[in-house]
């Protein structure tokens, strides 16, 4: 029986062909904490006797959920980190460098083919560069940490493949909005998710990061896009399944059909066309995450608010997804364009879409985020209401002060 | 292994930031964690918890979020197991790590305030408020090893390695 990409990968990790709902016990690539995960898996880790971690080349610690340190105890926990770093000489991202899974990937720390395991249910971002990543908690983080293996049930694989091209004004989250709205909150538990087809293939890394991270979205343990057309600075193993492999589901969707998507409070897949909430009004907007704080989707808000001023009852936060890409957005005048139109940067990190700090709502606002889960109180109050969308359609909406539909854009310049 | 108890139900998708709000989620004190559990979910939870009590949902229980600490947060507040008529992977996966003992039961139909008893050994739950009894989906033999063990500390630090069976 011919097998599926995450088939292949698993079995490389065991040493042994494997297919769906075997369990088996895998060597792991490398492995990541932040500061929610990392102060309770370097816990567990010396509560089962660990002293030295299994490979310190391939153990990353990062200091993002709550960073800068907003209170004495955080403070604290990251701390605990440096010293835990240090100590066993394994490398530390401090405040302000950039948000997990956007670090991982740009400095190379996993590469195709490769199987990550992350504390963080984001993890399943890496699975756009053809990795098998996929999140864990702070103990099972600890058991690789001592051991370099985990065990796990190989997952079946749900296929989605996207035809024909993306209409203007519309962006992979669209995209991966209208999926996980789709598929459901629940469809994908347990299983991976292989997205592939024509449309991706002219997508950017930064694209393809966007679509894998909401995996999770839909319960998945790993999505996979794709490689063809990917452009890494190395060459690659292009992973391919067998033709005969053996599929859970195979979903088609016609990209050239997309609208701008939106979810709408209070879950990631109550998604709906941005058509039926335009007009709501909009306190406070967000770009940031691992999910859309890249340099494309600062050049997208760029192009919309270039030479004008947000609405102002908007506030408008972004936090760009590391150091690197505020250094970018910096050279080529993207935050110039941003600041000037009243957008406010706050160091690289997870504070506003995690509800730790730095843009916790107020009671009956409403946010537009380009995050990626707007469960209830997730940003900190649990009486704001949360709605998720691209970065063109949050960059819109902070303009007029209202959910506004970016497929609509050009028109508007031309009336005005 | 046997867990008796009553319950506190609650419905379908009850994602980690309602079990344990990201603001609350970084610290080692556990007491910390058990001060906010649910509380946006239900306020009240906190006050009407009893040490031994069980949780119990419908669908998808623990969607979201990888935080260990939301079943810290429920174990640390008292709770004794969890019932549901399915999980989220991670948040299984991290229930049965700290040894807060989880069982999916696809088609229990258990009402808020039942006294019920799970026998985790034979997969099963017994409802003694309503005479009615349900079946639970079987875990796989690492699991079923690792909960025997009151989590994946202990099994590590006993076996030093994973054990498939």
């Amino acid at each position: 029986m011919g097998q599926t990409i995450i088939e292949k990968i698993i079995s490389k990790h065991a040493g042994k062909p494997v297919i769906k709902n075997e369990i088996a016990i895998v060597s792991v690539d490398g492995v990541m904490a932040s500061d929610t995960t990392a102060p309770l898996a370097i816990k567990a880790f010396r509560e089962m006797g660990g002293k030295k971690v299994w490979d310190s080349d391939k153990a990353f610690l990062v200091i993002d959920h709550a960073s800068p340190a907003p209170n004495e105890r955080i403070a604290n926990l990251h701390s605990m980190m440096r010293d835990f770093a240090n100590e066993q000489g394994i490398k530390l991202y401090d405040v302000g460098e950039g948000i997990c899974h956007q670090l991982m990937v740009e400095n190379g720390h996993v590469k195709p083919g490769q199987l990550f395991l992350g504390a963080d249910s984001h993890t399943c971002t890496y699975g756009a560069l053809g990795a098998f990543a996929t999140g864990v908690g702070s103990t099972d983080l600890a058991g690789t940490m001592l051991t370099g293996k985990t065990w796990l049930k190989v997952p079946a694989t749900i296929k989605i493949i996207f035809e024909g091209r993306f209409p203007q004004g519309t962006s992979a989250k669209d995209l991966i909005l209208h999926v996980v709205g789709m598929v459901g909150i629940e469809g994908a538990t347990y299983k991976a998710v292989e997205f592939t087809g024509p449309a991706l293939e002219d997508l950017s890394l930064s694209s393809r990061m966007t679509i894998a991270n909401m995996t999770i979205e839909m319960g998945g343990k790993a999505g996979f896009v794709d490689t063809t057309g990917l452009e890494l600075p190395y060459s690659f193993e292009d992973i391919k399944p067998d033709a005969d492999a053996v599929y859970e589901k195979v979903i088609t969707v016609d990209v050239s059909a997309l609208q701008p998507t939106v979810a709408v409070p209070h879950s990631p897949d109550n998604v709906a066309p941005i058509q039926d909430v335009v007009g709501t009004p909009i306190h406070q907007a967000f770009i940031g995450s691992c999910t859309n704080g890249r340099l494309e989707d600062l050049h997208a808000a760029a192009e919309i608010l270039k030479g004008k001023k947000i609405h102002e009852q908007v506030r408008f936060i972004i936090g760009p997804a590391s150091q690197e890409v505020f250094n970018e957005a910096l050279s080529d005048g993207t935050v110039e364009i941003l600041s000037k139109a009243g957008v406010k940067f706050i160091p690289s990190g997870c504070g506003p879409c995690v509800g730790t700090h730095q843009g916790i709502p107020g009671k009956g606002e409403n946010v537009i985020s380009a995050t990626n889960r707007n469960f209830q109180g997730r940003m900190g109050n649990r009486d704001s209401q949360i709605y998720l969308g691209s970065p063109a359609t949050v960059a819109l909406s902070a303009l007029h002060g209202k959910i506004t539909d970016p497929s609509t854009l050009h028109k508007e310049e031309i009336l005005i | 292994m046997i867990v008796k108890g009553r319950t506190h139900l609650y419905g379908d998708n009850i994602d980690t930031d309602r079990i344990i709000p990201g603001k609350y989620t970084k610290t080692l004190d556990m007491s910390d964690l058990a001060n906010h559990v649910l509380e946006d979910l239900d306020p009240e939870f906190r006050t009407k918890v009893k040490q031994g009590d069980i949780l119990v949902a419908g669908d998808n229980f623990g969607c979201g979020s990888s935080r260990e600490q939301a079943p810290l947060a429920l174990q640390a507040a008292g709770i004794s197991a969890v019932v549901a008529q399915s999980f989220a992977r991670i948040f299984f996966r991290n229930a049965i790590n700290i040894g807060l003992p989880v069982i999916e039961a696809p088609d229990h139909t258990i009402a808020d305030g039942d006294d019920i008893e799970i026998d985790f050994s034979e997969g099963n739950i017994t409802n003694a408020s309503r005479q009615e009894q349900y079946q639970g989906t079987q875990m796989p033999d690492v699991m079923i090893n690792i909960l025997a063990a009151d989590g994946l500390v202990n099994f590590l630090k006993e076996n030093g390695k994973y054990e498939l069976s």
